[in-house]
């Protein structure tokens, strides 16, 4: 099956000199959910932006469907519906005028029935005839999930959906975002919190600096999220890894008062106590003791910066 | 840029069409009265206080002469301000990104965002012209020619404000072309006087205003002459309506201060 939306060499290059995609290369799935994962100001908005229109490439080209982004626009953006990160409304407007309206500007015929719908699904039906302005900022969304609907689209994007939003919202997006994916529709969201790739998205990008630098199956990354460094803060510093540790493949870490140990959390012996008891056995005396999980930005860093920790290791 | 098929989004334009002709119902009172007693004011200073001094001018009495030139007054500025917040507002509140993703070519944006602000100013001319029939009475020589002209004045200045919303990044500069460039090039366009009224060297001067041929062109399908030839007046609505419409096509295929 051909991918519904192929991302080619795409670059972007904003006047100022400043490079926010660079050379970025991403098949998506007709029918998955793909969470792009990455810090602020990685590149994720503009990625969107460009494949919906708000921002002219420098570079390289996008097609959806098949279609081209710029020559064949009308097709390309009647198939995809944008939920931007930021709360833009018309103030003034009710909430079912907005949503008609947006049917209307990407050319769909009026159909109340399913507006009705949608605005039901996301419990805004009630407030159909609320002013946006006398809306709370969760409800807000809600009102810019339903534009991005009115016009059915084939691909929805969904720029951090759950940013600065409560949990019962959060939760409801979810559970909206698996009644799309039912219906056929794919879904790329962007997102700084793991849990979120990790509970919706089908695989993962993770995007950084501008350039791609990881796809993969969600299960495969999390893997590799799974991840928690023990620090062993040693009573004496070390010059350097006792031989009868090697099997822990250690690092020193501050004049070689810290020890780091990286394990596995989900495999069956994580190798923890064994080294705690061959401390003991080598006279290794240590103050204190701390976990802490691999966190996003620790894999970024990992990914991004692979060859100089190896030379640090070293 | 060859646009594929489906041929024009006419439902996107109605979409926004409907939207800022609702825009203006909102304001409703406040649009249909401020003409009303603007005009009535004009006609209580202009017409009574001091035109029962004045002498007609070119054979037409005082009261009469200034209705055209006090319609173009007000579509002059109403034409730019409604176009050029139609625009603006999207930008200032970042609704723009949904113009910005839908399937809208940037004609039918245009079409769809000009043509909303025209029909307003063409109501608000109309809405003048019925009230100067309450001081003074006025024959229209040229009544279609006159519609047709309110109209292409409607459209050019309402494509100008439009490219002043666009380029406009915060609301001072959005009000100060109309009201520190055209009102008084309109003041100063003969919109209350007859340019052959005025001694040299403004007499001349006043030539390079190109309000003058706006308002002398309204004012010849009213009374079957002006300051310059209607010929001269036509020409100077085409060039205002070519240079708008060069811009904006420039503003499109460029993106200038619509897309980073």
């Amino acid at each position: 099956m051909p991918p519904v939306i192929r991302v080619e060499a795409l670059t972007k290059a904003y006047a100022s000199g400043h490079v926010a995609l660079d050379a970025v290369d991403l098949d998506i799935r007709e029918g998955e959910i793909f969470a792009l994962l990455g810090p602020n100001g990685a590149g994720k908005t503009t990625l969107i932006s460009v494949i919906c229109g708000i921002v002219t490439p420098s570079g390289g080209r996008v097609l959806v469907r098949g279609h081209d982004i710029v020559r064949n626009y009308r097709q390309t953006r009647t198939d995809i519906g944008l939920v931007p990160q930021e709360l833009h409304t018309d103030m003034f407007e009710t909430v079912i005028n907005t949503v008609r309206f947006s049917r209307g500007l990407f050319g769909k015929a009026r159909n109340d029935a399913l507006i009705e719908r949608i605005l039901r699904d996301l419990s805004l039906w009630d407030k159909r005839k609320a002013k946006i302005m006398e809306l709370s900022g969760g409800m807000k969304r809600r009102v810019m999930i339903a534009k991005a609907l009115s016009h059915e689209p084939r691909v929805l994007f969904l720029d951090e959906p759950t940013a600065g939003v409560d949990v019962e919202l959060r939760r409801d997006m979810w559970e909206l975002v698996r009644q799309l994916r039912e219906t056929g529709v794919t879904i790329i969201l962007t997102t700084h919190y793991i849990e979120e790739a990790e509970e919706m998205a089908d695989r993962v990008g993770v995007i950084d600096k501008g350039r791609l630098i990881l796809v993969e199956e969600k299960a495969t990354l999390m893997q590799k999220l799974g991840k928690k460094t023990l620090t062993i803060h040693l009573a004496q510093p070390l010059d350097a890894i006792p031989r009868e540790l090697d099997d822990w493949e250690l690092s020193l870490h501050h004049d070689g008062h810290e020890l780091e140990y990286l394990f596995d959390t989900r495999a069956e012996r994580t190798g923890v106590s064994a080294l705690l008891r061959t401390l003991g056995d080598i006279g290794l005396g240590y103050k204190d003791l701390n976990t802490r999980e691999s966190s996003l930005e620790d894999i970024f860093v990992k990914l991004v910066h692979t060859p100089q920790s190896d030379e640090v290791a070293a | 840029m060859s646009v594929q098929g489906r041929g024009v989004n006419w439902r996107g334009i109605a979409a926004i069409y409907r939207f800022e002709v609702a825009r203006f119902g909102r304001t409703i009172l406040t649009s249909l009265m401020t003409p009303v007693i603007t005009t009535s004011l004009y006609f209580i200073v202009f017409g009574s206080a001091i035109g029962s001094r004045m002498t007609e001018i070119n054979g037409i009495p005082y009261g009469a002469f200034i209705v055209p030139g006090l319609i173009m007054l007000s579509m002059f500025q109403e034409s730019i301000f409604n176009a050029s917040f139609g625009i603006y507002m999207p930008k200032w509140n970042g609704t723009i990104y949904e113009l910005l993703s839908a399937p809208m070519s940037a004609i039918e944006t245009v079409v769809a965002y000009v043509g909303a602000a025209a029909t307003k100013s063409m109501l608000l001319g109309l809405i003048i012209f019925a009230t100067a029939h309450l001081f003074v009475s006025v024959e229209v020589a040229h009544p279609l020619a006159m519609l047709a002209f309110m109209a292409l004045i409607a459209v050019s200045f309402c494509l100008f404000g439009f490219i002043l919303g666009i380029w406009a990044q915060n609301f001072e500069q959005l009000q100060v072309v109309p009201l520190l460039v055209i009102m008084p090039m309109t003041f100063l366009g003969g919109a209350f006087y007859s340019i052959h009224m005025l001694p040299e060297p403004w007499k001349t001067v006043t030539l390079f205003n190109p309000v003058v041929y706006l308002i002398s062109g309204f004012r010849w399908t009213f009374f079957g002459a002006g300051d310059v030839s209607i010929g001269l007046s036509l020409g100077f609505v085409a060039l205002m309506l070519l240079v708008c419409v060069g811009l904006v096509v420039w503003i499109f295929r460029t993106g200038y201060r619509l897309k980073k």
